[in-house]
C-alpha cells in the first residue's frame, strides 16, 4: 500500500541502536545503585535495530540526524530516570516528522535535546554533517538560528511586558544581523503568519491577542531566526479545536514555502495523519513504531499504537463503546483496561506491563525495532500476534 | 425522561467599562435525569459562563440580565413546583450545591490545593455539606476513591504526587460526594492525553450508569461530545445555534458553524476526509449587532441573515426532522433544532464552509 514511497533514496540511512548494543539490562529506577549516566543505562535491546527508510527522505535533503540518543535524568539516591532511549531518527527539509506519544514518554526531552537545552547522556544530534557542540559559543549561537523551537503554551510563552513587536525586533537584531530596516523585517515576519494587518500587531500586548494569535506571534519569533529546523513542542494543543486546523495548515504552509524540517510533537495522532510524511510512536522514552502517518495509523502494528488509536474519540463511531461504558479494543486485541495510572515498565518492553498479549519474554527482554516493511518498523516480540491486521492490510 | 435542570432563556452579561459583554444570551437548555448533553463552543463563547451562571456560582462584574433557572431535583421539590434557582435564598443555595448540583472544574491541577492531602480535600468537601462524623466521613473520602479507580492508599497523597489523570479522578470522587444529581464537568479531560482521556470518560459513563446523575458536558472538542454525549448543544457568541441528537448532529448539521466544527477536526478512522476549518475569529461580545453573531465567517450569508431573531426552530426544508419526534409539529427535548432559517441541512452538508 504505501512500500512505493519508500523507493526514496536513504539518505544517510539511519542506525538506530546498533551503537548502544550490548548493554546491562537496568536496574529497576529506585535501586538503580550501578547505573553510570552514560550509555550503560540503557536497558539492552536484542537484537539487530532495523534501519529504516524513512518516507520522509522523498521531500528533501536531509536536515538533522539524532543518533542513539540516550538521556537519563538523575533523581538523587541513585536513582535514575531513563527518560531518553536509543532514539535515531532524521529530519529532512520540507518534511514533517511527528514525534506521538503521551505524556512522559520522553517526546518534549528529544525535541530539547535536539534544540540544544538539554544534553543528551550519549548520542549525537548531527547538523549539515557536523555533531552540535554547545560548548562552543559561536557555533552554538549559529546553531541555535538554524534550529527553533515553539513552545506548547502561547499563554506562558510570551512576556507579559513585552509588546509583539519587541518579541520581535529582538530575534531579528540578533539572528538577520544584515537586516538594516528591522521594522520592516518584523512587519513581514507578521504577514508570514498571517497576522495583518502587521501594524495593528506591532504595538499588542500577550494579554490583548487571543490564544491563536499568540501562538502565530510565537511561530513568527520562531521564523525570526531563519531557520532550517522548526520544533514544534505540541503547537496546537493548547487551542480550541477549531482554531487548530488554521494554525496546522499555516505550519504546513510555511515549512513548505521556507522548505522547513519540521518535528511535530503531539499527543493527537490523528492530527500527525493529517499532517505528517512519517510518524514515530514513543513510549516509555523509545520509538516504539515509525512508518509513513497514513500507514501507521490504519494499520497501526505494535500494541500501544493500536491502543492509541482506539482512544482518539471517533465521530463516526455513534453507537460507540463508551456509552456502553465499556473499555477500549484494539484492532490487534489489545486492551486498554484501567491501566492508565501503570507507568511503562522498567524491564524488558516498557509497554509489557500493560500489553495484553505480553508473554514472558516481554517481560524480559526490551525487543529493538523490526523491519515490517522497507519504511516501517515497531519494537515488539509478538509482532506476529499483534501485527497481523498490517500484513493484510498492507498487501 | 423527566427534565431535572430547566435553563429558560438566560442572559449573563460582564459589566466593563468599555460597555456591558453579553456573554449568554437568551439560552433556552433542559437536562433531563440521566442524560449527558454535550455542551460545546469555542473559548469565550461563554460555555462555561451559562453553567456557572445556571448554578449561581458567578461572581460580579458578572450579572445575570434574565431568564429563570429551574431544579427539579426528587429531593428537594418531592413532587412539588421546582426549585428556582435565581431567586433562592443562600441557605436554600448552599442545600442545593453539591449536594444535588456538583461541578468538576477545568483544569484539576489547579483546582485542587496543593498543599493538602488528597484525603483533607475530599472530608471537606463531605464535611462542607453532609453532616457526618469523622470517622465515617473518613470511611467514606477511601469509598469515593474506590469508586473512580484510585487504590486508597492515596488518600494520603498530595496533588503533585498524582499524575493528571489521577488528580482529574479525585475532582470527579469529590463531585460525587453527596450522590449528586446532576453533575457539570467543565472541560474534564482536556489537559490529558487520549489514552488517559478515554479511561476518564469510560468511567463517567459507568458512575452516570451506576449512580444515575445527569451531566452537563462543557468541552470544545466536537468530536468528544458526538461519541459521549446522548444530546449536544453547540454555542457560539453566547447563544446556542443548534440542538439536536448526536447522531442528528453528526449526519444532518443544520448550522453551518457546526458543519465548520465537523469539517475542522481529522479523523483517524475512515478514508481521510478534506478539512476545511473555520475562517476569521469570533465576534467581540460588546458589539450587539442585529442578527446571527457568525455572519462573519459564513459562507452562506444573505442580507436577510441580520434580521435572524436567533430563535431555535426546526431546520427548514426538513417536514420530519430530528430522531424521538414522530410528529413534526411536537418540539421535545430530544428535537433537532437551529437557529439559522436561512441554510437547510442539505446544503450545509453539500457545501460546506468554505475559506
Amino acid at each position: 500500500m504505501t512500500e512505493p514511497i519508500g523507493n526514496a533514496p536513504a539518505v544517510g540511512g539511519l542506525a538506530p541502536g546498533a551503537a548502544a548494543g550490548g548493554l546491562v539490562p537496568s536496574e529497576p529506577a529506585v535501586t538503580g545503585q550501578s547505573a553510570a549516566p552514560a550509555v550503560n543505562a540503557s536497558a539492552e535491546q536484542v537484537g539487530e535495530a532495523a534501519v529504516v527508510e524513512s518516507v520522509a527522505a522523498s521531500r528533501g535533503p536531509l536536515a538533522m540526524e539524532a543518533v542513539g540518543l540516550n538521556k537519563v535524568f538523575k533523581l538523587g539516591r541513585g536513582a535514575v530516570l531513563q527518560a531518553v532511549r536509543d532514539v535515531s531518527f532524521n529530519l529532512y527539509q520540507g518534511a514533517v516528522i511527528a514525534l506521538v506519544g503521551e505524556s512522559g514518554s520522553g517526546k518534549s526531552t528529544v525535541a530539547k535535546i535536539l534544540a540544544g537545552q538539554e544534553r543528551p547522556t550519549s548520542g549525537q544530534v548531527i547538523v549539515d554533517g557536523k555533531p552540535i557542540d554547545v560548548s562552543n559559543s559561536r557555533s552554538f549561537r549559529r546553531y541555535k538560528s538554524q534550529v527553533q523551537y515553539v513552545f506548547q503554551d502561547p499563554f506562558s510563552s510570551l512576556n507579559p511586558v513585552h509588546t509583539v513587536g519587541y518579541d520581535l525586533t529582538r530575534p531579528v537584531r540578533l539572528h538577520q544581523s544584515g537586516v538594516k530596516d528591522v521594522p520592516a523585517a518584523v512587519t513581514a515576519l507578521l504577514e508570514q503568519v498571517r497576522l495583518t494587518p502587521a501594524a495593528q500587531f506591532v504595538v499588542k500586548y500577550p494579554h490583548e491577542l487571543s490564544g491563536g494569535q499568540r501562538q502565530r506571534v510565537s511561530f513568527a519569533r520562531a521564523l525570526a531566526a531563519q531557520p532550517t529546523v522548526l520544533l514544534a513542542d505540541e503547537p496546537v494543543s493548547m487551542l480550541d479545536v477549531s482554531i487548530r486546523l488554521e494554525m496546522l495548515n499555516l505550519l504546513d504552509d510555511l515549512r513548505t514555502r521556507l522548505s522547513l524540517a519540521l518535528l511535530y510533537i503531539t499527543h493527537d495522532i490523528a492530527s500527525a495523519r493529517y499532517f505528517a510524511d512519517e510518524v514515530l510512536v514513543m513510549y516509555g522514552g523509545q520509538i516504539v513504531e515509525r512508518g509513513p502517518a497514513e500507514d501507521v495509523t490504519q494499520h497501526p502494528a505494535h500494541p500501544y499504537t493500536q491502543l492509541l488509536i482506539a482512544s482518539a474519540p471517533d465521530p463516526d463511531n455513534l453507537g460507540s463503546s463508551l456509552r456502553a461504558g465499556n473499555v477500549v479494543v484494539g484492532p490487534g486485541g489489545a486492551i486498554a483496561g484501567k491501566a492508565g495510572n501503570v507507568g511503562p515498565a522498567q524491564v524488558g518492553c516498557p509497554f509489557s506491563n500493560r500489553c495484553p498479549i505480553a508473554d514472558d519474554k516481554c517481560r524480559r527482554e526490551n525487543p529493538a525495532l523490526q523491519l515490517l516493511t522497507p519504511v516501517r518498523a515497531a519494537a515488539c516480540w509478538r509482532l506476529d500476534v499483534a501485527a497481523s491486521p498490517v500484513a493484510s492490510g498492507s498487501n | 425522561m423527566a427534565p431535572i435542570l430547566e435553563i429558560d432563556d438566560l442572559s449573563v452579561a460582564y459589566r466593563s467599562a468599555g460597555g456591558d459583554v453579553h456573554a449568554v444570551e437568551h439560552v433556552n437548555l433542559t437536562l433531563n435525569a440521566g442524560e449527558v448533553v454535550g455542551l460545546c463552543g469555542e473559548s469565550g463563547s461563554g460555555k462555561s459562563t451559562l453553567a456557572y451562571g445556571a448554578t449561581r456560582l458567578l461572581r460580579p462584574p458578572a450579572l445575570i440580565t434574565g431568564g429563570s433557572v429551574r431544579y427539579r431535583g426528587r429531593r428537594i421539590t418531592q413532587g412539588g413546583d421546582p426549585a428556582d434557582v435565581l431567586t433562592m435564598s443562600n441557605r436554600e443555595l448552599a442545600r442545593i450545591r453539591w449536594r444535588e448540583v456538583a461541578i468538576v472544574f477545568q483544569s484539576a491541577m489547579n483546582a485542587l490545593n496543593p498543599v493538602l492531602r488528597v484525603q483533607d480535600q475530599i472530608l471537606d468537601a463531605i464535611t462542607a455539606h453532609l453532616k457526618m462524623p469523622k470517622h465515617e466521613a473518613r470511611e467514606k473520602a477511601a469509598t469515593l476513591l474506590d469508586l473512580v479507580g484510585i487504590p486508597r492508599d492515596r488518600l494520603r497523597a498530595y496533588p503533585h504526587e498524582l499524575s493528571g489523570g489521577m488528580r482529574q479522578r479525585v475532582m470527579i470522587a469529590m463531585a460525587l460526594a453527596a450522590d449528586p444529581e446532576v453533575v457539570i464537568m467543565d472541560e474534564p479531560t482536556t489537559a490529558l492525553d487520549v489514552v488517559v482521556q478515554r479511561d476518564i470518560l469510560a468511567q463517567i459513563v459507568e458512575l452516570k450508569e451506576t449512580l444515575g446523575f445527569a451531566v452537563l458536558f462543557i468541552t470544545h472538542d466536537l468530536s468528544l461530545l458526538l461519541e459521549l454525549a446522548d444530546r449536544i448543544a453547540v454555542m457560539y457568541a453566547g447563544r446556542l445555534l443548534e440542538t439536536g441528537t448526536a447522531s442528528a448532529i453528526m449526519r444532518e448539521p443544520a448550522h453551518p458553524y457546526t458543519r465548520g466544527l465537523l469539517n475542522s477536526f481529522p479523523s483517524l478512522h475512515g478514508p481521510r476526509r478534506e478539512l476545511v476549518g473555520i475562517p476569521g475569529t469570533p465576534p467581540d461580545l460588546r458589539d450587539t449587532l442585529p442578527g446571527c453573531p457568525f455572519i462573519p465567517r459564513c459562507s452562506f450569508t444573505v442580507p436577510a441573515c441580520s434580521e435572524v431573531d436567533m430563535s431555535l426552530a426546526r431546520p427548514t426544508g426538513t417536514g420530519t426532522n430530528g430522531e424521538g419526534s414522530d410528529r413534526p409539529g411536537l418540539i421535545t427535548t430530544d428535537s433537532h433544532l437551529t437557529a439559522c432559517p436561512i441554510v437547510t441541512p442539505e446544503e450545509a452538508s453539500k457545501e460546506g464552509v468554505l475559506s
